[in-house]
């Protein structure tokens, strides 16, 4: 065996620090559900008892397949919808793509409680527009459907988008020469191409709606989904192991779909070779406008939906009463930790962004660049992929096993806001993950060893060219890891405390208390907040690109 | 391996490489390698794509180390140690060169660690930009230099450490082919004023040739010859090495004992020890050792040939001949003629002429 140097010794202990982390933030609490499936209420292990009861009591069964059913329609509506949309905005030279693009990425800086919140307002109890149900009700399925449509969009869009982006000029231009209709083209070369990235985006959007809470919690009425049954079971029912069971059956479809992406994800790398040349769209005015008319409508349908929240948490008294006020933000009157939500929310979002961005980013530059070690930089980089697999609820639920558990020196940690921090650290870390080691890639491979033969310390070349280098993915982490622990409900509603209720909580919380209104104003200020961080974020980059790193330019 | 200059006498090795074989997996990139370079030399490693190169001297700068075999510098054991306790100066293709300091802070990146002076370092950097002839480029960031200013900034990094080696992985094969040229001069003269002993690898047998005091010709990860640049070129060692470096013919032959080759029907002399008679082997001439002028009744090795083609390539043209006695589908011999010796003999396509391979340029290699 070489020796070892003081950086290699140093990065070693690094990945094992870095492994430690994820194991216990990730790892052992899905060991701890997995093994609490297993049990009794006095911890006895009974086998799959707890799984055949739940598999033979149909009413908790029957979730199962409502939550394959709104995941898969929701799946279906919002592909085409999304596929038509990234086209749009890729494919034609349809006016103000950039502010249509901005337009549909609304639904991401808010908690999937907002869409929901707004439906309720138009086509709930009390709605306006409710005579067009003709005495159907908006709360049930059509309600988790149409609300997870607007939640979803965006993630389909992007990834659709980054799909069709990558199109070779040199294939439409061969199809072109073969006289090929414009139809045949569509058919066999854009769809062909956009393959991957449809499979891609309908195994996340099938995910996200399969786990998310917030939706079918404000909305789903009388039906029951996977994620609520969990909530109902642990919180309502204090039946730990049964919602443990509920958790494993939750993550196994998530599981499936993770492999799948992953596996799909790989064959896409190859797709697009190094000479490929980039596609510019031709004007042609016929499908420009049609496209435009359509972009129109569903970037008017989000803002809409957007604009009734607001519109909502600025009302009086819906319906009776719609003039105007800014009662529904003193949230002290509604709800006893009033605006201390916001601010723990404010708080566990900057914690996250700060903590999770140096984790993640140094982690990725572990994994990445330690010389040799390939056990311990494989172990971590699986750990690494593992949260992308595990719904924010089966996260959470195993933190409460975990660490709540007799004898765990961790416990101190429980109903802390430091619990809410690691949470959604380990919650949101593969993509972040994935976006610093894109970016690591990106860097010359041989710094390392220059840096070595200079005899300069790795840390000094990670802190002097790495990190600069790669600042503004650096900085596109942390707004990431920021809006997301901003809206997020699923993950930390089994962990916050009195004193660590956060906001996305206090809208669930005043939801179930009937004041839709202050609801709708605590959503508000969460879309602001991320919102606001997110401008921040591109004038950042703006400067960083232009005069504070004057590198950057030829 | 086969030839191998010796070192001066009494004077060690500066850089001794013994044994060294790398695995990948069940994959030797590099089988067995033995070789020695002395004080000051500038050596080249070269050889096709893929034959170990750079395994061989990123297991010298101990940035993948050897799976066996032995490494010593300056008579010290360098085999395991980590490569920031060895001691060389490394130029990658790439260059490498930290995008966001400028050619300052980059030339002087491994200054600082040494806890020297500012003013000490200044002067150093400012010395080195001289020396690669950038004294006005400091404040530039590498994005806006151009590929040879790149390549002169990532040299004077290397060497503003004052390292005993030099290690330059295919540092011009990234520049068009203009300043290639110009920087094989620049490259040489600076290591021979410094006088640092350097390794560099090139699947570029003109650069070998025309920079190195000697060559390492590698091939599968085994040391194919090690000779100067005139040894390789005059008397490659083995087939591979004849065909990699220059232009060579390969004539299907047999030996027939005693100096003698058969070709063509006729029997030619030459030096082939060692190989029993009715060896099948390549007889190998070089295109421009083909001798015309002055092949009379008293000269050996003479083949009547008829001109099949000639390639105008400028200062020269290259000719196929056809021996006489080969018949039509026979092997042909590829010659380089002058144009004063075209324009004074009046040659063209279709002539017939005697020509010689004149014995101690030809060379003998086993085939099959
Ligand atoms: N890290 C590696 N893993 C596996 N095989 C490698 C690795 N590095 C090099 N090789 C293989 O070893 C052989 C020699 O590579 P290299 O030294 O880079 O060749 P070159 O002479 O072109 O510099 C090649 O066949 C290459 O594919
Ligand atoms: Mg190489």
């Amino acid at each position: 065996m070489p020796r070892m140097s003081r950086d290699d010794l140093v990065m070693r202990s690094g990945i094992v620090v870095l492994a430690a982390w994820m194991l216990v933030s990730v790892a052992l609490p899905l060991w701890a559900l997995l093994s609490k499936s297993f049990q009794d209420r006095q911890q006895e292990f009974v086998g799959l008892a707890n799984y055949i009861r739940y598999f033979s009591t149909p009413a908790l069964f029957a979730s199962v397949g409502n939550s394959f059913f709104v995941a898969i329609v929701a799946t279906a509506i919002v592909l085409p919808l999304a596929f038509v949309y990234a086209y749009a905005l890729t494919r034609s030279c349809v006016k103000g793509r950039g502010v249509f693009q901005a337009l549909a990425l609304i639904p991401i800086l808010a908690p999937s409680l907002l869409p929901a919140i707004s439906l309720i307002y138009l086509f709930g109890n009390q709605g306006l527009l409710k005579p067009l149900l003709f005495g159907g009700s908006i709360y049930g399925p059509s309600g988790i459907i149409i609300a997870q449509v607007f939640y979803c969009f965006p993630h389909a869009m992007m990834i659709l988008v980054a799909a069709l982006a990558m199109a070779d000029a040199r294939l439409y231009e061969a199809a072109d020469a073969l006289g090929a209709s414009k139809p045949r083209i569509f058919f066999t070369v854009t769809l062909p191409g956009a393959k991957y990235g449809l499979v891609s985006a309908g195994f996340v959007i099938f995910t996200l709606v399969m786990t998310d809470f917030g939706i079918a919690k404000v909305i789903g009425g009388r039906y029951n989904v996977l994620a609520t049954d969990i909530y109902k079971q642990v919180i309502g029912q204090q039946n730990f192991e049964m919602g443990a069971v509920v958790g494993m059956v939750l993550l196994a479809p998530a599981i499936v779909a993770f492999t799948a992406d992953r596996i799909v994800q790989r064959r896409q790398v190859a797709l697009l070779s190094a000479r490929a040349v980039p596609l510019v769209p031709k004007p042609s005015p016929a499908r420009d406008w049609t496209l435009f008319v359509y972009c129109l409508v569903i970037g008017g349908l989000i803002f809409g939906v957007l604009a009734v929240a607001a519109w909502g948490s600025l009302i009086k008294f819906w319906p009776y009463n719609l003039s105007l006020t800014l009662g529904n933000y003193a949230f002290d009157n509604f709800d006893t930790n009033g605006w201390g939500s916001y601010w723990n929310s404010l708080h566990l979002a900057a914690w996250t962004a700060v903590l999770g961005t140096a984790i993640i980013f140094t982690g990725a530059y572990l994994i990445e660049k330690t010389r040799g070690f390939a056990v311990g930089r494989v172990l971590a980089q699986l750990l690494a992929m593992l949260p992308l697999a595990v719904p924010g609820l089966v996260l959470g639920l195993g933190y409460i096993f975990f660490f709540n558990a007799r004898g765990n020196p961790l416990g101190f940690l429980y109903a802390t806001l430091a619990i809410l921090v690691v949470n959604s650290i380990a919650h949101f870390y593969t993509v972040s993950h994935l976006t610093a080691t894109t970016a690591l890639k990106q860097l010359d491979a041989e710094f390392e060893s220059v840096s070595a033969s200079l005899k300069v310390s790795v840390l000094r070349t990670f802190w002097r060219v790495t990190v600069p280098v790669c600042l503004p993915s650096i900085l596109d982490i942390a707004i990431y890891m920021f809006v997301n622990a901003m809206t997020t409900v699923s993950a930390v509603i089994f962990l916050y405390s009195t004193d660590t209720k956060l906001a996305s909580i206090a809208v669930v919380n005043m939801d179930e208390s009937g004041f839709t209104a202050v609801a709708a104003a605590m959503a508000m200020m969460i879309v602001g907040t991320s919102a606001a961080v997110k401008l921040a974020q591109l004038g950042l980059t703006y400067l960083l690109a232009g005069r504070l790193q004057a590198w950057r330019q030829r | 391996m086969a030839l191998s200059s010796p070192l001066p006498s009494g004077a060690a090795p500066y850089l001794r490489i013994a044994g060294v074989t790398k695995l990948f997996g069940s994959f030797s990139a590099l089988k067995e390698i033995s070789l020695a370079i002395n004080a000051g030399e500038f050596v080249c490693f070269l050889g096709p794509s893929g034959c170990g190169k750079t395994t061989l001297l990123r297991a010298i700068a101990g940035l993948d180390v050897q799976t066996t075999g032995r490494i010593e510098q300056a008579g010290r054991d360098i085999s395991r140690l980590p490569p920031s306790e060895r001691d060389f100066g490394i130029v990658f293709q790439s260059y490498a060169l930290f995008p966001n300091l400028t050619v300052v802070d980059n030339v002087g990146y491994g200054l600082r660690s040494r806890g020297m002076k500012r003013a000490a370092i200044a002067a150093r950097v400012g010395e080195l930009l001289q020396l690669v002839g950038m004294p006005e480029s400091g404040a530039k960031y590498p994005a806006q230099l151009s590929g040879g200013q790149q390549q002169r900034v990532a040299l004077a990094r290397a060497l503003a450490t004052s390292p005993g080696l030099l290690l330059l992985d295919e540092p011009l094969s990234a520049l068009d082919a203009r300043v290639r040229v110009r920087l094989r001069h620049e490259i040489r003269g600076l290591q021979r004023r410094l006088g640092v002993t350097t390794v560099m690898v090139t699947h570029d047998q003109e650069e070998a040739l025309t920079m190195a005091d000697r060559i390492v010709v590698m091939n599968h990860g085994t040391v194919e010859q090690i000779g100067t640049p005139s040894e390789i070129y005059r008397k490659p060692a083995t087939a591979f090495v004849a065909d990699f470096v220059g232009t060579m013919n390969f004539l299907t032959a047999v030996h027939a004992g005693s100096g003698q080759v058969r070709f063509a029907g006729q029997s030619f002399s030459c030096a082939a020890d060692g190989l029993a008679a009715d060896t099948p082997i390549y007889l190998c001439i070089r295109p421009e050792d083909v001798a015309v002028r002055n092949v009379g009744a008293s000269t050996v090795n003479v083949v009547r040939v008829e001109i099949a083609s000639l390639d105008f390539l400028g200062s020269f043209c290259r000719a196929t001949l056809r021996p006489a006695g080969a018949g039509s589908n026979g092997e042909e011999i590829v010659a380089d003629f002058s144009i004063n010796l075209m324009r004074d003999l009046g040659l063209g396509a279709g002539h017939s002429l005697s020509v010689a391979l004149p014995p101690d340029r030809l060379r003998v290699y086993p085939r099959g």
